[in-house]
């Protein structure tokens, strides 16, 4: 029980002091403090990564062994990992190869791209889902919105005013309102961890 | 009368043969740091032919040369600030500058001057950052009372929040149509206190899950997150009663990519179909692409952020939206813990004083008080709601 809770929360506890203490000291041996710590981050991340990388082995082996319908895509995903990581290590010029970087900015980058301009079509399906006049209130955004989209075209300059006073009382008042309640509610739950109220992180609720 | 005319003439006549003609450069600290960097000014010249900038030189020691450390092509500019960390600068050691004016192929004009030898300092306290620990004390403060408060066993309200009564309700209908429950933490690290607050709400999520017989799926972006989320899953099976029903592949790393871990989820969602999505935590342009293609599938979502960009997308695309600090309110909620209710009514503590203080200098300012104006109160507001 020490092992898995106490000494867990005793480091949380005096790390967590520590850090709080070193974000209003800007002393130099207060910022050595802090990069040693992130690089401690780094450090386990990398540790980390093994794990992840099992765990990403042992999904799509898993559904191999097993002939699930879908585990061609198993395939591609281990096919690829295994080709850009052995390119990368065996390669000739490793990542810097004329090999890797064709490979990341042809397929990698390429992917990506897609995928985020995939964006613009969810947003234009989700803009009709939201901009229907069901109530009272749902009326107000519709008319906002078609006011601040008809100000951000060319014809529509003469809104301009109008528009930047929406963005700059109603919007930034209610995103001021939102982000109070995030910045509270991030410094009790950072107090909370700290002082070990809160522990459903370390798993279990005792 | 020598001492007062006589000597400083003969200084300037002298100081006129050396090289070091010029205005005198002033060297400040820079306050509220570690001692990186100083800020050097100096006075322009007169009109010159072909200037073109500033040339900023730096010799760390009295006996060394100096080097260049940076340049200002702005000539009516003549501030610069010295922090480049290539050529760091250390509390304690002694600097000297010297300006240059130079034309456009970087041939000196006139030297501007040179400056006292100067070192930066440290301070041991940021003043910029008041604010922040007045807010820190009066939530601590306020924790503590009413953890008091709960631990004599008092009843503290909490309001309704939509989404999380609709947890239940969401993981049950994935038990009645027997189809999974997908739970995304968000695609930050564990860093990021969103990521936190979600895997404080995937314990009890999960041990619903477990205690119901259905099969919840959580693939992770971030590989610390993965191995955390893996750990709580794991445990609320176990709590449950039920850790033969624990699969080791429910919980997953997919990739550390952000349009490649979208990529496989979407696939999930489609292939899989969910009953339930919740995607709890910190995201970015991927929010919309995961909830349009959930909504697609015909899930309950329930979606949480503290991003306030993402929320939109969120409201729009999911069934029930914790906005916020409501999801960092969920654990409290669920659970229904005295001690954590209590940390929330301390929220709400500070939350009134915030709304009072500013109703009162709002109405203030509109009944154009000339003392809201004043410097005196323009600081005390800077230290409250930011520097």
């Amino acid at each position: 029980m020490f092992l898995k809770r106490t000494l867990p929360l005793l480091v949380v506890f005096l790390l967590g002091l520590a850090m709080i203490i070193q974000f209003f000291i800007p002393h130099p041996v207060s910022q050595t403090f802090y990069d040693s710590m992130a690089e401690w981050v780094r450090i386990s991340g990398a540790f980390a990564l093994v794990l992840g990388l099992a765990s990403f082995f042992y999904v799509h082996t898993r559904k191999i062994a097993r002939k699930n319908k879908d585990s061609f895509y198993s395939g591609v995903a281990i096919f690829c990992l295994l080709g850009m990581a052995g390119v990368g290590i065996f390669g000739r010029g490793g990542t810097n190869g004329w090999l890797f970087s064709n490979l990341y900015r042809s397929i990698n980058v390429s992917l990506d791209s897609t995928m985020f301009s995939l964006l613009s079509f969810y947003i234009a399906s989700a803009a009709f889902k939201s901009f229907k006049a069901r109530n009272a209130m749902a009326f107000a955004l519709l008319v906002t919105a078609i006011i601040v989209m008809l100000g951000r075209v060319s014809f529509g300059s003469f809104l301009d005013g109008v528009v930047e006073w929406i963005l700059v009382y109603p919007n930034t008042a209610a995103q001021r309102g939102i982000t109070i309640g995030i910045g509270l509610g991030s410094i009790a739950t950072s107090l909370k961890i700290i002082l070990g109220i809160e522990r459903a992180y370390l798993g279990g609720g005792d | 009368m020598i001492i007062h005319r006589i000597v400083p003439a003969l200084v300037l006549i002298l100081w006129g043969y050396l090289p070091l003609v010029g205005s005198p450069i002033c060297v400040e600290d820079v306050h509220d740091d570690d001692g990186s960097a100083l800020i050097v000014s100096w006075e322009p010249p007169g009109d010159i032919p072909d200037f073109f900038m500033y040339k900023i030189y730096r010799k760390d020691a009295p006996d060394a040369e100096y080097v260049q450390i940076g340049k200002s092509s702005d000539i009516s500019n003549t501030v610069f600030v010295d922090c480049d960390p290539r050529a760091p600068l250390n509390a304690g050691m002694t600097v000297f500058y010297r300006i240059v004016a130079v034309d456009e192929n970087e041939n000196e004009l006139l030297e501007i001057g040179f400056s006292e030898e100067f070192s930066p300092s440290y301070s041991f306290f940021n003043s910029t950052k008041k604010n922040t620990i007045i807010a820190v004390a009066i939530v601590f403060i306020a924790l503590l009372v009413f953890l008091n408060i709960a631990k004599k066993g008092k009843s503290l309200f909490i309001r309704k929040i939509a989404g999380l009564d609709a947890l239940d309700e969401a993981v049950g209908r994935a038990t009645e149509m027997g189809r999974s429950v997908l739970y995304v933490p968000g695609l930050s690290s564990m860093s990021d206190i969103a990521t936190v607050a979600s895997i404080n709400i995937l314990g009890p999520v999960a041990k619903k899950v477990a205690e119901y017989e259905t099969k919840i799926l959580v693939p992770n972006r971030d590989p610390i997150v993965y191995t955390i989320t893996h750990e709580v899953v794991k445990e609320a099976y176990l709590e449950a009663g039920r850790p033969d029903a624990f699969q080791e592949d429910q919980v997953f790393f997919v990739s550390e990519s952000q349009f490649a871990f979208v990529a496989a989820v979407n696939g999930i969602m489609m292939r899989e179909k969910p009953a339930t999505n919740l995607f709890l935590g910190m995201f970015w342009a991927e929010s919309l692409l995961l909830a349009e293609t959930g909504n697609a599938t015909g899930a309950v979502q329930i979606a949480g952020t503290d991003s306030v960009t993402q929320l939109p997308f969120f409201v729009t695309s999911c069934d029930y939206t914790l906005i916020g600090e409501e999801l960092y309110a969920a654990s409290a909620y669920l659970s229904r813990d005295p001690v954590l209710v209590g940390t929330i009514k301390a929220q709400d503590v500070e939350k009134a004083m915030i709304l009072i203080l500013l109703v009162l200098l709002s109405i203030l300012a509109v009944l154009n008080f000339n003392f809201i104006k004043s410097e005196l109160m323009s600081r005390v507001i800077m230290s409250i709601f930011g520097s």
